[in-house]
């Protein structure tokens, strides 16, 4: 149980996919312009992680073990992430469609994200088991929804910020994400042994 | 060969078998679309300002499809639009008066008296909360921008310290008159040829000491209107667009020479 409890810890904060790994860069920068768009981008990553850990688990044990196809890991799971991120949401369009309206536009964008490719690819090199997997993928996403909800705060203040002409705009929204990736780089020295 | 048939095959299979999927779900998952719906957004600017109080020009579809906005429901757009969607709805569309925003205000830097030099976040809603602005003048345009920020049509600038609209991008869509916190941009006629530059309410004393271009509610052209289409709310005039005729009078008897026409 406390095994579980610290992978999630650090997939929150020593692993922050955002800060630490730099993976899902994109709606990073892309969808951070209000904080409760990005929590609707968070929500859905949250959702797409988590699911997309338990298939690409199950796809990895029955269709690349035994054939001995662990190199072909990457092509794999892009194609059925793909492929489970469109039937979830023609699913949620017929049957949730208060949650399809929610996520609205951010389900498509996260089709081709790397935030998601990435946690099926460390679940798979870490070796974790079925159940961590589902951990890590849902607390990896937790963590993405962490940073982008925060990052989308200060982006609000930033936005009457009066910085010099060379910065304004995407500069300084980049050198923003920087300072905030060092505080998180704090986390990691943590040790939770 | 065999480390080259396997992958190959699996792939094949497990590419297949998510095709499949797919082509299913697309067959049992789908919903019904009124096709009626794109056909209306069409009609739409696409602007997505948000003027007409859905969304954007998306949703607005939606709603007029499902009969819960009036074809008309978008402000921004022109007759010949909504006259469209008339159609795709089966409805009649009414004509109505072409609208534009104009900003009642026209204390630019060197005519309203400032009260301090206003340094901080770039926004009319901080300046107001602060001190109401750096005017003297309680109904004075602040010029931070906030409703060129707002303008989805690119159609408001800041001109001198004071917002000016650009009639001819205007599509009064009404989003900057929400947003302005001081209430000074007002939707008037297309057409209208005269309009008041000033929204101060206060008594002539007052607005002589703020502005060089302020209404002091003298009432001369009020008098000397012949179509008493122009009156006194508090001690501002305004102009009553339903019987203007456009002849001038005012403005030309106008001591302040605040009541202008288009440039």
């Amino acid at each position: 149980m406390s095994n579980i409890f610290l992978l999630m810890l650090s997939a929150i904060l020593t692993e922050n996919f955002i800060f630490l790994k730099f993976y899902g860069i994109c709606p990073f920068l892309g969808v951070s312009e209000k904080p409760d768009t990005a929590l609707g981008m968070g929500m859905a990553v949250t959702f797409v992680m988590t699911v997309s850990s338990a298939v690409t688990y199950a796809i990895y044990d029955l269709f690349l073990l035994p054939f001995g196809l662990e190199y072909l890991t990457t092509i794999a799971f892009i194609l059925v992430i793909a492929t489970l991120v469109q039937f979830i949401e023609m699913f949620l369009r017929k049957f949730i469609p208060a949650l399809y309206s929610a996520l609205g536009i951010y389900l498509p964008l996260i089709t081709t994200n790397c935030a998601v490719l990435g946690a099926a690819l460390l679940n798979v090199n870490e070796g974790y088991t079925f159940i961590e997997s589902l951990v890590f993928g849902f607390s990896a996403a937790l963590g993405f929804t962490l940073a982008i909800v925060l990052f989308a705060g200060v982006r609000e203040r930033l936005k009457f910020a009066n910085p010099p002409k060379a910065f304004a705009g995407m500069p300084i929204i980049l050198i923003t994400a920087g300072l905030l990736a060092m505080a998180f780089s704090g986390f990691s020295g943590i040790s939770f042994s | 060969m065999k480390e080259i048939l396997i992958p190959v095959v699996v792939f094949a299979v497990l590419g297949t078998l998510m095709g499949i999927i797919l082509a299913v779900a697309s067959r049992l998952l789908a919903i019904k679309r009124d096709a009626r719906i794109d056909a209306v957004q069409e009609c739409l600017p696409g602007a997505n300002c948000g003027g007409c109080g859905y969304a954007g020009c998306a949703s607005l579809a939606e709603a007029i499809v499902k009969g819960e906005a009036k074809i008309n429901a978008c402000p921004a757009n022109n007759f010949e639009n909504i006259a469209k969607i008339g159609e795709i709805m089966g409805q009649t569309a009414e004509q109505s008066t072409r609208m534009v925003a104009q900003v009642m205000c026209s204390g630019s830097r060197n005519i309203a008296k400032h009260r301090f030099v206003y340094e901080g976040i770039v926004d009319c809603h901080s300046a107001e909360v602060l001190a109401a602005g750096d005017k003297i003048c309680a109904a004075g345009c602040i010029g931070l921008g906030s409703c060129v920020e707002k303008c989805a049509f690119d159609a408001i600038a800041i001109v001198d310290g004071v917002a000016v609209v650009n009639r001819e991008k205007c599509r009064a869509c009404g989003m900057c008159v929400t947003e302005c916190p001081k209430k000074i941009i007002k939707l008037i006629p297309y057409d209208a040829k005269y309009f008041v530059k000033c929204a101060s309410p206060e008594k002539g004393k007052v607005v002589r000491d703020a502005c060089d271009a302020g209404c002091i509610g003298c009432r001369i052209c009020e008098k000397n209107c012949p179509e008493k289409a122009i009156h006194l709310e508090g001690d501002m005039a305004v102009i009553d667009y339903a019987k203007c005729t456009g002849c001038g009078v005012c403005a030309s008897k106008c001591p302040r020479k605040i009541i202008r026409t288009h440039e």
